[in-house]
């Protein structure tokens, strides 16, 4: 038999793993994104400011768009960045 | 009755005065037009994330009102297009949503959990000698990268530059590589101070004496 050391795992180590990615304004309740707060904001965007997908923050696609839309405000208004690098 | 947020960016390179009579002005043109203004929220001095019309901070403003026709926007926008103090504005109509979080907002229901953790951080910030950083790129002579260098060496505002002695700035300058040598400090502390007292008109009168930082009458 060859040796299969590409096999790492028998089962998926994800299986009985409770942190389940969850959209966190759906869970606490938030109605709306405040385009003035960069702080907040910059929890959705990576480190050169460009937009995390959903799969990654776990926003549920209603409020994912409105993160994006309150995002290009703040870029707008110069609160956050267009482009850079070591924004975190 | 329709609920707009209009948040604009008013040029800091203006006497103090004027920047309040921009503000009001359109204050004034909002009230005029038969709408009720709701809450002003003068935001202050402010950080850009980068630089607009070689400005590298703003003095931002927030009018919230209510109007039952929406036509002062139009009317509204054209004057902040023509200003030339104005250098970025946004007009955004709030849903519902909108208009309860700007009212919790200032009731401080929004603002309760991390107003007692943001307050508890000031004084953190405080206590570790934590300064507010200031736009050290308005004085003469000082562009960003030296701006960089003195933040990183403890000098983030304008009371501490205009505290440090010449022999000081220099030694910085010259930690920080043979480019900065050649940099003059000696009126810099004389622009931080009238920086850090808001004086930006007789800052102006300053710069436009001075060649690079360095008095024309020395020459």
């Amino acid at each position: 038999m060859a040796s299969r050391d590409d096999i790492k795992f028998l089962s998926n180590p994800n299986i009985g793993n409770d942190n389940k990615k969850y959209c966190r304004f759906r869970k606490f309740g938030i109605r709306h994104i405040d385009y003035k707060d960069p702080d907040f904001l910059l929890q959705f965007v990576n480190e050169q400011g460009k937009l995390l997908p959903r799969r990654i923050t776990g926003n549920s696609l209603k409020y994912q768009k409105k993160v994006a839309i309150a995002v290009k405000r703040a870029r707008h208004l110069s609160l956050m960045p267009y482009v850079t690098d070591l924004l975190k | 009755m329709k609920q707009y947020e209009i948040t604009f960016i008013i040029d800091p390179v203006l006497p103090g005065d004027e920047i309040k009579t921009a503000g009001k002005a359109y204050e004034k043109l909002i009230a005029n037009e038969g709408c009720t203004i709701v809450h002003v929220d003068e935001m202050g001095l402010q950080q850009l994330a980068y630089p607009i019309n070689k400005r590298n901070s703003g003095v931002y403003k927030c009018i919230e009102f209510q109007t039952e026709t929406g036509s002062v926007i139009s009317k509204l926008e054209l004057a902040l297009r023509r200003d030339e103090r104005i250098m970025r504005f946004l007009t955004v109509k709030l849903d519902k949503y909108g208009v309860k979080y700007n009212d919790d907002k200032r009731n401080g229901k929004i603002g309760s959990k991390s107003k007692s953790k943001s307050s508890s951080k000031e004084d953190k910030k405080e206590e570790k000698g934590y300064v507010k950083k200031d736009d050290l790129t308005l004085i003469e002579g000082v562009g960003p990268k030296i701006a960089n260098l003195l933040s990183v060496a403890g000098l983030k505002s304008y009371d501490s530059v205009a505290g440090a002695s010449i022999e000081d700035i220099r030694s910085i300058l010259s930690k920080g590589g043979s480019n900065y040598i050649g940099h003059d400090p000696s009126t810099w502390s004389q622009q931080a101070k009238l920086a850090a007292g808001g004086k930006w008109a007789e800052l102006n009168k300053l710069k436009d004496k001075l060649i690079r930082g360095i008095s024309s009458e020395e020459e």
